[in-house]
């Protein structure tokens, strides 16, 4: 027994090396992907202080709206941007409709707020879409496909997924460009009062409204881009708003309110898992991986409760 | 534009019940056999329900528009949402079994497993057409269920017939190592004991990948363990969302395609046009027709589709899982008129259905008489067996279409029977007191 834990899954690693370095990239690829979905957590979080329930409906719902256009005859590109606009006015109907009216309200309320949003969506998105499963445009929207194999040894081979690399690269781009804005920008510091305080930002002639509707909408866009490169490796369906609520460990690990966070605790949680799935899964059964990445985030919690990257607070009586 | 149109409606819906509290309901007549349907159209299975849910209900509504119904008495059809839930199944069941209820068909094994008991406290039937509790088909310890014309157990034992014949024969699948990759849920466990039996039988390795319901689109480990593991076939139970998934997953560790077998459920076009030209190869059970190449589907095109009395949309008609849907109907329609000439009466209760399904003999004459020639295997149902362990075919995926490649299977009856009546014993045992069979047998 001890050997299997301890002895075992590295004579693996080491016997079977195109094997755990292709372990790697898929949890590479998994981390990128949950850091742009914790993206989209991290964003509404700075903003209101609230916990984004719809996130995964968000992703689901640009997706589908993509999908759904092109399948009407709309052209890949157009259809693209006209997703862009509708989630500007998914944004800006939030913003009027459901957090306007929630100012200065405790935050359960907030959040209680954005799961009945859910539930609208996903009526809304089944109403309009119907529940089939959907086949993301990517070729049309000249992503790649296919993929590249590389020989290692007599037997050795990884095997890159085009979509894959394509999906990281977009995902280091927005993750990048969205740190600069909100870090850089006037907007960005606004962003960072209203997150501390809405009635002191509002004091201090920051236009909450306007804060709100960005950043849904800067959500919005992170929810396309998720949709569309996992939408890609699967398909758009409604089973899809599950897998987002994988970016919960990663907030855990990486802190709600941090940016560089959501990265770096994408990438910890999407290697642990496969790894430890992989590596250490078959000793239990196998299927570990829904709850390995919990054990992992809880192991840095108890070193750092505020997470990797989470703001220390500290309240005086 | 069609959504749209459905979004319209639904708001019109809406809006009648936000003024007035009015919903519009399935008339429910005093002279009509009411048959709910537990269907699910929404939800992360809505991929593989709707196409279930539109062959049902369409069948049985042509039947209403062509015939008025069975023995002249119209069928009040009633569909009710349940999303795969078993929790939204039971409260589907609670709803709807006032009303008369002729039988149940849950579509979901979780949703079966929870009414079995209640089928034969309530005195109605439930029909789980190839799925469900394999043992509920030992008929004398449930005769309130029904799951013709095959159990899971069949379906794995013909599987696993099929790889023995690819291999020179059932002995040859010693030392070789055969993986199981399926919805971690009772659905999916559900052939387990069956396969595990078999592989000590013919001494292959069984090799399991349980793809948990949330990670149904996120299945990159399970495949990259099969890709470590190099099974030398793969089998699937899967469903929803997770058969699309797996596909792509097996196409993208460049698994030989003509090595995936899935069950019956893994069968639809659209889970395997998932993979691309790569998933040529596929190859899913089956034991219903494939096509409109039959009278009675193009009667339901002609009565209810292009009648315009459907949200099927007629590209998807005789695709595999809706021509599924429709044979689970013929089986409820067939019960029905059974029911109806073994009783004498018109307007039927859930015990008299139970008669009729019990009388089940949908023969090759009967099958020809309904305009579905060759749709299926011929079938019957005994007071013994439930199921009948038919034969089934397996269908291989071509790029485009599903195309039947083998000829009928007969299942591994003397394995499968024996470890049926075990299993209902001891399922018998573990819910005690369960009611010894009391009902006559109508046969």
């Amino acid at each position: 027994m001890l050997y299997d834990i301890f002895i075992d899954p590295f004579v693996q690693m080491y016997q079977m090396p195109d094997f755990f370095l292709q372990v790697l990239w898929e949890g590479f690829v998994a981390g990128i992907l949950y850091a742009l979905i914790a993206l989209g957590f991290v964003l509404i979080f700075k903003a209101s202080g609230v916990f984004n329930f719809a996130q995964g409906i968000m992703v689901v719902f640009a997706g589908l709206t993509l999908v759904g256009l092109y399948e009407n005859g709309v052209p890949a590109f157009v259809a693209l941007a006209l997703t862009i606009v509708v989630m500007g006015i998914l944004a800006y109907g939030i913003e009027r409709v459901v957090m306007r009216p929630l100012v200065n309200q405790p935050d359960i309320i907030l959040l209680m707020a954005t799961i009945g949003l859910t539930y609208f969506l996903i009526g809304f998105g089944e109403f309009i879409f119907g529940g089939e499963p959907k086949r993301m445009i990517a070729e049309e929207l000249w992503l790649p496909t296919g993929s590249t194999a590389i020989e290692m040894g007599e037997r050795g081979l990884i095997i890159l997924q085009h979509i894959d690399i394509a999906a990281a690269v977009i995902a280091i781009i927005m993750v990048t460009a969205l740190g600069i804005f909100f870090n850089k920008t006037r907007i960005g510091r606004a962003l960072r009062a209203v997150a501390d305080d809405h009635q002191a930002a509002l004091s201090v002639g920051i236009s909450l409204n306007q804060i709100w509707a960005i950043v849904w909408f800067a959500a919005g866009l992170v929810a396309l881009a998720t949709g569309i490169m996992w939408g890609a490796r699967s398909d758009v369906s409604f089973a899809l708003e599950i897998v987002a609520f994988k970016a919960l460990p990663v907030l855990i690990l990486g802190g709600f309110t941090s940016i560089p966070g959501a990265i770096i605790g994408g990438l910890i949680i999407g290697f642990g898992e496969k790894i430890g799935e992989l590596y250490w899964g078959g000793l239990v059964g196998g299927g570990i991986e829904s709850w390995l990445a919990y054990i992992i985030a809880l192991i840095f919690l108890l070193f750092r409760p505020q997470g990797l990257f989470g703001e220390k607070i500290i309240e005086r009586v | 534009m069609k959504h749209f149109k459905n979004f319209a409606l639904g708001s019109a819906v809406a809006l009648g019940v936000a003024l007035g509290g009015v919903v519009p309901q399935a008339a429910q007549a005093e002279d009509a056999n009411y048959v709910p349907l537990l269907t699910y159209r929404t939800g992360p299975y809505a991929g593989s329900g709707i196409h279930i849910a539109n062959g049902m209900a369409d069948y049985l509504a042509m039947l209403n528009e062509r015939d008025g119904g069975i023995g002249g008495v119209k069928l009040t059809i009633e569909e009710c949402e349940t999303g795969y839930d078993a929790q939204k199944g039971v409260e589907c069941y609670e709803a709807t079994k006032g009303k008369n209820a002729l039988v149940y068909n849950p579509y979901s094994t979780g949703i079966t497993l929870q009414l079995i008991p209640k089928a034969s406290v309530d005195k109605i039937p439930v029909l789980s057409m190839g799925y469900g509790l394999s043992a509920a088909a030992v008929g004398g310890t449930f005769p309130w269920v029904f799951n013709v014309p095959d159990t899971y157990w069949d379906g794995a034992s013909v599987v696993i017939k099929y790889i023995g014949e690819q291999e020179g024969g059932l002995e040859n699948l010693k030392g070789k190592k055969i993986g199981y990759i399926f919805l971690d849920a009772g659905y999916g466990r559900e052939p387990i004991p069956l396969l595990e039996q078999l592989a000590s039988k013919y001494g292959f390795e069984l090799l399991q990948y349980p793809v948990p319901g949330k990670e149904m689109q996120n299945q990159s480990s399970q495949w990259l363990n099969v890709r470590r593991d190099r099974p030398d076939y793969m089998v699937m139970w899967g469903w929803g969302a997770m058969n699309p998934t797996a596909i792509k997953e097996a196409v993208k560790i460049r698994y030989p395609m003509d090595k995936f077998i899935g069950v019956w459920w893994s069968a639809g076009e659209d889970d395997a046009a998932a993979g691309g030209a790569q998933a040529k190869g596929y190859k899913a059970l089956n034991f219903s027709g494939v096509g409109m190449d039959f009278q009675a589907l193009q009667d339901i095109k002609k009565y209810v589709v292009d009648a315009g009395k459907s949200p099927t949309d007629p590209e998807s008609m005789g695709g595999t899982l809706y021509n599924r849907g429709v044979l689970n109907s013929v089986i409820i329609a067939e019960g029905i008129r059974a029911a109806q000439e073994k009783t004498g009466k018109k307007v039927l209760t859930g015990e008299d259905m139970r008669m009729g399904l019990e009388s089940l003999n949908l023969d090759e004459a009967r099958l020809a008489e309904l305009g579905l020639g060759g749709f299926a295997h011929p079938m019957k149902v005994t007071c013994e067996d439930h199921a009948g362990s038919h034969p089934v075919f397996i269908q291989e995926w071509d790029g485009e279409k599903f195309v039947k490649v083998t000829d009928w299977i007969e299942p591994m009856k003397d394995v499968v029977r024996p470890l049926l009546e075990e299993a209902a014993k001891d399922y018998a045992e573990k819910n005690a007191p369960w009611p010894a069979r009391t009902e006559a047998c109508p046969n």
